[in-house]
């Protein structure tokens, strides 16, 4: 069994997958409106103020993948945001808050393949890894053997984490085992590297199928699963979310096993990034807030983050151009 | 604590909403209050005032008037002399004063919000989020109510001055759910708020006054238990809506017995939270949470019996207990917590004596070790395994956030474990299988079902109960009804037709108990004719003193031995509508043929003309008519409440329901009080005119060859008044009409508390059965049925 020690863990057996079973996916059962009911009252019942409240959200920048995926990306903007991810907050409003002790920066710089190495070489000398999408990032419509090379040229240019994307045709067609066995193949041509699974929910059409593509990729050995790519009409929204958390809950209890979740695409305000590690907390446990097993996929989220920290140590609301920009 | 501990241990921390403005709010009242009547604050006659006390903290809130006697006779004078103002201000002005009312309350919601939780104890999220909302919506639908009410209601009027007396649980929105259908059917309201929770009461009278109610349209008059008798037993009022135990209800029905008084409870309930193999089971245990563990378990639908398909029991269990150790319970001020305080001592030294019941009788509790503060009246979530149907604390209502759970094998035993209770408010049904849960939701008696959900309420959605959760709904057009009576009732007399005359006859012939001359009748019960158990029968007169035939003389053991028949045929309320229609047809088409003989009899009988007579068995074959047509016909709806889901309001038949029929009319009268409970699926056990019961006897030879299936109606012969009494007393009879004496009337609702039976009865006041308006319609399948909402929220 594979044993990894992740960025920020308690050295933590790696997931190390189970056989496929399909009794066990076919008796998880999701009600919708069940879970919106959930979901609509997790942030009316928990409400996270004043040091609390920027706590959590220098807690949520440890966790992100600071994120850039565009097609004109260049190494240029990638170091910008290299460097941002080193020091994602003002020195001046870490120094106010009394009695912080931290090295604040964040989990991970997410880019595609072609800019891993201007990344990795920017980070050198830090903890923070570089992450890289893959297998034919978002929509996954290129050859199978394809994917696994990307994997493969990914790990040699030097990404510790490979964000993968399933084929949602298998889990439209009900075709378990071959997801099954496609993850499977990820997971080994990752190697010691940290796998996600992107489940791209916003096109697997109904909550029961987000429940059983996550408890597949799980049951093949997913170190993460992971929302979306961001580029889904719709993106990581809290009702997915809960879905997949509590798939995760559920394959933990039955194996022991710990496997991460990263919800990413359309999370840009911290408010709602309080929300979402309420729903971890709640559902899963304060051991979830943690980089080895949570992150946000996020770009934009950052900055709001920024601006809600300065507002707590001025008192004073924040503009966003007052703030380094990555 | 610091930011660097916060960011080691990720702890809540607390989120204290500000009650600075609810504490100058009362500051600004010197922490005291008076009566609102007649538009005007008045110090109560006795100078009374007792403590509202923070149960979270035990500090003194405020003094709150005692109302005694006189103050509620004042009261109700002021909202009898509002009455005709209120009436000309039309339907239209009343829906803008419960439009006002719905946007003040939205003006001032936090105020409300704050000012609930500090003085009942909930979660400030459950007041701000839920009650304060629910209670504004009741308004704003009811504005819509009150503009609608002619169209609507036609022939309808209020009833007049309401008395309400309401709860300590839902403070506001139990104020609302009354206020609200009252003022929009034209009454006006004399209303006392539990002496524990009068505050938003108050808050709400001074929005009135702002908004300028007309003075005396509503009165808020605060106090205790004596308020509220002086409130039920005041001859003026016409009706009383109470919300509370089932205990004071009892007490209530057996007061207001005889007065003519319309009443509608709602009251305890012990209700089942189904989870069959095959649910979403997180989803579940969320559904638990907001079944029991809402407002500290202390409602009245509350999901407190868990029943959990043995498949799933155990692991079921283990997500609970899990669930639970997430619970924070602490100040209910606290944005940030899932439980507040008990109301009150009183009640926590309740929900702790039937925690040692439990524990002593074998059942095993189990709390989690969460923070419970010291200073206020908390208690800790319970879940009680090991529990079985005879244990105390599954049969008892804790009204604390106390889960008792037990097991099943099958849907059929869960369904009987389900009904095992004298309850019958809620239940839940969790499963995904839509076949297995649409069978069980209509099986379960009460009167909210919810499927995939819990504790879901709106104002466009009747609430109410079954069997000894109390009658009435509240809520949507089945609750306008409670509200409203018809204006032909005025016309109803005060004698019933040739009833005396023929007494007089009779007693000339009383002395000498000649043998029939013509045949003895029997009764018929199960679909057989059978004897008296008496052993006895009574000559039927004619008006000329002519023995015309006997009929058995019922007794205690024919009754009972007609609700077994009528119980063993249960299934007539599954038969398809449109096989009650087609029998209720054959029914008329096998009468017509002996329609001569019948006129004959009725004219033999009562000393009508033959012209007469002859016109009642035409009126009767049209009655037939009626219920066979209603039959498929009387529907339910579909509400719109704002979730997406539908909410079915199904009528549903109130089960075995005792007819006594009336005196007069013999024939007529009988048709027209047992068929609308037949057509609609009830088994009815019938009390024919006692001076002339022939009609109804003849008419079971009619029955026998029309395919009415035994025991739908059986026919008991004898003293009215004496046989009524034994089904009055009668613990499964689920359902009394009555057509007789004033006397009569006030009994079968004495008797009727004991295990809330539905009750219709005439308080002597008799209706012309020739006349359409008094003798049929919609009325009578209303009385016959009762109205389940089934909320079925969907979605994959």
């Amino acid at each position: 069994m594979n044993s990894k020690e992740i960025q920020g863990s308690k050295c933590r057996e790696r997931n190390g997958g189970t056989p496929l079973e399909l009794e066990w996916i076919n008796a998880f059962h999701v009600n919708r409106s069940a879970i919106e009911r959930r979901v609509a009252t997790l942030g009316t019942r928990r409400s996270v103020k004043k040091q609390w409240q920027a706590a959590w959200l220098l807690r949520a920048i440890s966790c992100m993948d600071l994120t850039t995926l565009a097609g004109d990306d260049t190494p240029g903007n990638v170091l910008r945001l290299c460097a941002k991810g080193k020091q994602p907050v003002r020195q001046d409003i870490l120094a106010e808050m009394e009695g912080l002790n931290l090295p604040v920066s964040v989990a991970a710089i997410c880019v595609y393949h072609n800019l891993v190495k201007t990344a990795v070489d920017c980070l050198q000398g830090t903890a923070i890894p570089v992450a890289a999408v893959s297998t034919g990032f978002p929509a996954g419509q290129i050859s199978f053997e394809h994917k696994l090379e990307q994997i493969r040229a990914s790990v040699e240019a030097g990404a510790s984490e490979i964000d993968i994307v399933i084929s949602r045709s298998h889990v439209l067609l009900a075709n378990w085992r071959k997801l099954y066995e496609e993850v499977l193949a990820y997971r080994e041509a990752c190697g010691p590297v940290h796998l996600k699974t992107i489940l791209a929910t916003g096109e697997l059409a109904t909550l029961t199928n987000v429940a059983k593509a996550s408890l597949v990729c799980m049951m093949a050995g997913a170190d993460f699963i992971k929302t979306s790519t961001g580029k889904e009409s719709v993106n990581a929204i809290l009702p997915v979310g809960l879905v997949m958390v509590r798939a995760i809950r559920d394959y933990y209890e039955k194996t022991g096993f710990h496997v991460g979740f990263k919800p990413a695409g359309g999370i840009g305000r911290a408010k709602q990034a309080l929300e979402w590690f309420i729903l971890m907390k709640e559902e899963l446990g304060s051991e979830w807030l943690d980089a080895s097993l949570f992150r946000f996929g996020a770009s934009g989220l950052l900055g709001d983050i920024e601006r809600q920290l300065e507002h707590h140590v001025t008192g004073r609301y924040s503009a966003l151009y007052r703030h380094p920009m990555g | 604590m610091n930011i660097q501990k916060i960011y080691e241990t990720m702890e809540y921390g607390p989120a204290p909403e500000s009650r600075t403005v609810a504490d100058e709010w009362l500051q600004l009242r010197k922490h005291q209050f008076d009566l609102f009547i007649a538009g005007t604050w008045q110090t109560p006659k006795i100078r009374k005032y007792l403590e509202s006390i923070n149960p979270a903290n035990k500090e003194f809130l405020a003094k709150i008037a005692v109302a005694d006697k006189s103050d509620v006779n004042k009261a109700v004078s002021a909202a009898r002399k509002a009455l005709p103002g209120w009436l000309a201000i039309g339907s239209h002005g009343r829906a803008r004063y419960l439009y006002a009312i719905a946007r003040q309350l939205q003006k001032h919601a936090r105020l409300f919000a704050v000012l609930e939780t500090l003085d009942n104890g909930k979660p400030i999220r459950e007041s701000r989020d839920i009650d304060i909302p629910l209670a504004i919506r009741h308004f704003y639908h009811h504005a819509g109510w009150a503009h609608l009410l002619e169209t609507e209601f036609p022939d309808h009027q209020p009833i007049g001055v309401v008395g309400q007396i309401i709860p300590w649980n839902f403070p506001l929105l139990m104020l609302a759910w009354k206020i609200a259908p009252a003022l929009a059917a034209g009454n006006t309201i004399v209303l006392k708020p539990a002496e524990l929770t009068s505050l938003t009461a108050l808050a709400f009278a001074e929005l009135c006054e702002n908004i300028q109610l007309p003075p005396g349209v509503l009165n808020i008059v605060t106090g205790g238990g004596k308020t509220g008798e002086w409130i039920a037993k005041h001859p003026d009022i016409q009706k009383i809506a109470f919300t509370g135990s089932t205990e004071v209800g009892r007490i209530l029905r057996q007061v207001t017995a005889g007065t003519g008084k319309k009443l509608s409870l709602e009251l305890g309930g012990k209700s089942p939270f189904l989870v069959f193999e095959g649910a979403d089971l997180d989803g579940a245990v969320e559904g638990i949470v907001d079944a029991i563990w809402f407002n500290q378990g202390q409602v009245c639908c509350a999901g407190s019996r868990l029943l959990l398909q043995e498949s799933i029991a155990e692991k079921m269990i283990a997500k609970i207990k899990k669930r639970m150790k997430k619970l924070r319970i602490g100040n209910p001020l606290d944005k940030c917590i899932d439980m507040g305080a008990i109301v009150a001592p009183t009640q926590l030294r309740k929900i702790k004596l039937l925690l040692q019941t439990g524990k002593k009788e074998g059942c095993v509790p189990w709390q989690p070790s969460v923070a419970c503060p010291k200073e206020g009246y908390f208690f800790s979530p319970t879940l009680f395994t090991d529990v079985s149907p005879s244990s105390t604390i599954a049969q008892e209502e804790i009204f604390g956030p106390v889960l008792v759970s037990m097991t099943f094998r099958t849907p059929a035993e869960a369904i009987a474990l389900a009904n095992n209770t004298r309850y019958g408010l809620a239940a839940s049904i969790w499963s995904e299988n839509i076949n297995l849960a649409l069978d069980v939701a209509p099986k379960i008696k009460a009167g909210s079902i919810w499927i995939n959900c819990t504790n879901l309420f709106d104002a466009a959605s009747g609430f109410g109960g079954y069997r000894e959760s109390g009658f009435g709904r509240e809520g949507g057009k089945e609750g306008m009804w409670e509200y409203l009576k018809p204006k032909w009732e005025a016309e109803f007399a005060n004698k019933e037709p040739y009833r005396s005359a023929s007494k007089a006859k009779k007693q000339n012939k009383n002395s000498a108990l000649l043998l029939p001359i013509d045949r003895t009748a029997k009764m018929y019960i199960g679909g057989k004719q059978s004897r008296p158990d008496s052993g006895y029968t009574t000559p039927v007169h004619s008006l000329s003193g002519k023995i015309l035939g006997a009929v058995g003389k019922g007794s205690r053991k024919d009754i009972r031995n007609a609700v077994e028949a009528a119980h063993a045929a249960s299934s007539w309320a599954t038969t398809s509508a449109h096989a009650r229609a087609q029998i209720l047809y054959y029914i008329a088409e096998n009468f017509e043929i002996r329609s001569n003989e019948f006129a004959a009899k009725i004219s033999q009988m009562t000393g009508i003309s033959s012209k007469a007579a002859q016109q009642e068995v035409d009126l009767s074959i049209q009655r037939i008519y009626t219920y066979a047509a209603f039959a498929d016909k009387y529907e339910g709806s579909v509400h719109h409440t704002p979730f997406r889901n539908v909410t079915l309001a199904m009528p549903e038949p109130i089960g075995v329901l005792g007819v006594i029929c009336p005196s007069a009319s013999p024939l007529l009268g009988f048709l027209s009080t047992v068929l609308p409970p037949i057509a609609i699926g009830n088994c009815v056990v019938a009390v024919p005119s006692e001076f002339f019961p022939l009609a109804a006897t003849d008419f079971y030879q009619i029955l026998d060859t029309s395919d009415l299936p035994g025991g739908v109606l059986n026919i008991v012969t004898g003293n009215q008044d004496t046989l009524v009494e034994v089904l009055a007393n009668h613990d499964d009879v689920d359902g009394i009409w009555y057509f007789g004496s004033k006397a009569g009337s006030k009994m079968v609702e004495y008797a009727s508390a004991e295990n809330m039976k539905r009750t219709w009865v005439n308080y002597g006041k008799h209706r012309d059965w020739f006349n359409k308006l008094h003798g049929e319609g919609e009325a009578f399948l209303r009385h016959a049925t009762q109205i389940k909402n089934i909320w079925i929220p969907y979605g994959e």
